[in-house]
């Protein structure tokens, strides 16, 4: 559960028992074909999957761009993969509530989504900014039956909805499941939610052999904790000749600028100040807008297996427009990173992780575009 | 056995002053908070604190230099830093003890970094009601000089009542631990201080100390009183 020097349990002595029993929970329901079972069958019967995978002729002329469509999943993003494992995980540890951050709300959606399936109590942290920017989400949230808890303090974003939803299970961790939406946070969640989302991955190494008849040349998706991301990874990581990338925002490049750190009880790569205190990341992407990053991206980044880059706000806006103009699909802004990189690469069989739809995304984006 | 009080107080220009008062209040100990930007153990009183500390400039160096003002002040007094991992991790871990030590504090607090964790850096361990037995043990083993009780399942912050985990975890520590318990969290009244220290060795007041000491030494000092009068 360490990735390399990256990863571990920083986080109050209250949680170690509640993550030992997590660690527990997650090796037998690994072990255990029922879980395997009743997750397919969500999987298939409910969330939607697999979902396909799509050529984009038109807004990349001259490549072969692949978009894995997770924005066709139920709830229009990946985040729904995770959430539905983890809801029978902690049915299966006999937890009967459930909290959650979000940032663009996706995963908050997500979260409230399965709690209205399974019948479990749901509260999500969210920041007040985030709140503003992805207000349709909110409302979602809301008519799923969840309580969306507005975080005021500091950046009102993702950073501190997570330290939130941390001390919300600090103070209910006997009642409690903290459903972590990406691959970040103590051990063991960020392995639980990459096992969680290889599927992706999985699917389309399946799906692109069948198409083209090879491996693609790149693998690219965006990166914000970097779950959609990790889980495409793991399709082709040990497939050496496959490049792989992942995107961040520019404003918010854990990877790209920033240094090792401790934040929301996992060391990893953050954007800090040289004390050790967190910075503000920067972008229009909520999802993306987080100064920490999964552990074990920082050790793909370290043992140069991932190469990560950075796209700005108005390069994935392009991208956006770009994608809903040539192909009559409107992704969501975290992917339109992916895209904006994904086109200007010197492959030409790529692959992208289209990780969630836009729609929530439409009055921030247009505001910008004009 | 008189019972050890131990105040908190977050790092800033004038905790020398603050610490004082504290001391001629009855204090025993105190804790110098150095802020961290994200501080997951803490309820909204010391992460305000935190967030007023920081935007006073107060890093490292800054709070390693008022522990070292408040050690020439108060040269008898234990001084133990509470901090997180994120700030050793960038200061570099033994360095940081290393300078806690020269600059006199005489232990450290490291709110997410559990008993297990770099067993090689010595620091005051916490317990908490959800601790299985063999972590008390762990923690007891490992801790330096005192083990902090923590007395409920959450942050720092006032509560209206002593928690009632309190003495089962004061009889496992008990059992399983030779050295003083001192309790925290939640523990802001002198009726708190009472019943907390008619079951463990000593208390730990943060937020409500952090309270007193926004109206002044005077009434940082009065509050503390209230407390030793009490215990």
């Amino acid at each position: 559960m360490i990735f390399g020097t990256y990863g571990g349990r920083y986080v109050p002595e209250t949680l170690i028992p509640a993550l030992d029993e997590l660690t527990v929970g997650w090796e037998d329901a690994k072990a255990d074909p029922a879980f395997h079972a009743e997750l397919h069958h969500l999987l298939t019967t409910y969330a939607g999957r697999p979902t396909p995978l799509t050529l984009a002729e038109r807004f990349a002329p001259g490549k072969r761009i692949y978009l894995k469509r997770e924005d066709l999943l139920h709830t229009g993003a990946h985040k729904l993969n995770n959430a539905l494992g983890q809801a029978v995980l902690a049915r299966r540890l006999g937890k009967h509530r459930i909290v959650a951050e979000t940032g663009a709300g996706q995963h908050g959606v997500a979260t409230a989504t399965v709690c209205a399936r399974f019948g479990l109590e749901c509260v999500v942290y969210m920041g007040a900014e985030d709140m503003r920017r992805q207000q349709p989400n909110v409302e979602r949230m809301g008519l799923l039956g969840a309580e969306v808890r507005p975080v005021e303090f500091g950046t009102k974003t993702l950073k501190e909805a997570t330290s939130e939803a941390i001390r919300d299970w600090i103070t209910n961790v006997g009642t409690t499941h903290y459903l972590i939406g990406s691959c970040v946070g103590p051990a063991p969640y960020p392995e639980i939610v990459r096992d969680l989302q290889r599927v992706i991955g999985d699917e389309a190494r399946e799906q692109i052999l069948a198409a083209e008849g090879r491996l693609p040349e790149a693998v690219v998706a965006c990166v914000g904790g970097g779950s959609n991301a990790i889980g495409i990874f793991y399709g082709f990581l040990e497939d050496e000749d496959v490049r792989i990338v992942g995107v961040e925002a520019a404003g918010a490049a854990s990877l790209g600028t920033g240094r090792a750190g401790v934040l929301h009880g996992a060391r990893s790569s953050v954007l800090a100040d040289e004390d050790g205190q967190i910075a503000d990341a920067h972008s229009i992407s909520a999802g993306l807008d987080y100064p920490g990053v999964g552990p074990e991206h920082a050790y793909l980044r370290d043992i140069g297996r991932v190469q990560y880059v950075g796209a700005t706000d108005a390069e994935a806006l392009a991208a956006f427009r770009d994608l809903a103009r040539a192909e009559g699909i409107i992704p969501a802004l975290e992917p339109s990173h992916a895209l904006a990189r994904a086109r200007e690469l010197d492959e030409d069989l790529i692959l992208v992780g289209l990780s969630g739809r836009g729609d929530k995304d439409l009055a921030e984006a247009l505001r910008h575009l004009g | 056995m008189s019972k050890t009080l131990v105040v908190y107080l977050m790092a800033g220009p004038d905790t020398p002053d603050l610490a004082r008062a504290a001391v001629d209040g009855g204090a025993d100990v105190v804790e110098i908070g150095f802020p961290f930007s994200d501080p997951l153990a803490d309820g909204p009183v010391i992460r305000r604190a935190a967030e007023r500390a920081l935007a006073q400039g107060m890093r490292t160096r800054q709070c390693l230099d008022v522990l070292a003002r408040t050690h020439a002040l108060l040269p008898g007094t234990p001084l133990i830093p509470m901090t997180y991992s994120s700030l050793l991790e960038a200061y570099g871990w033994e360095r940081f003890a290393e300078d806690v030590a020269a600059a006199g504090g005489s232990s450290m607090i490291v709110a997410d970094l559990p008993a297990g964790e770099r067993p090689s850096l010595r620091r005051v361990q916490l317990v908490a009601p959800t601790s299985t037995d063999e972590r008390i043990a762990l923690a007891g083993a490992e801790t330096d000089g005192w083990l902090y009780l923590v007395t409920i399942a959450g942050t720092t912050g006032a509560r209206g009542e002593l928690s009632p985990a309190l003495p089962s975890l004061v009889e496992r520590a008990r059992r399983l631990v030779d050295a003083p318990l001192y309790a925290g969290f939640g523990i802001s009244t002198p009726a708190h201080a009472r019943a907390a220290t008619e079951l463990a060795d000593g208390i730990v007041v943060g937020s409500a100390a952090i309270e007193a000491a926004e109206n002044g030494p005077q009434a940082l000092r009065d509050f503390v009183a209230s407390l030793r009068a009490a215990i």
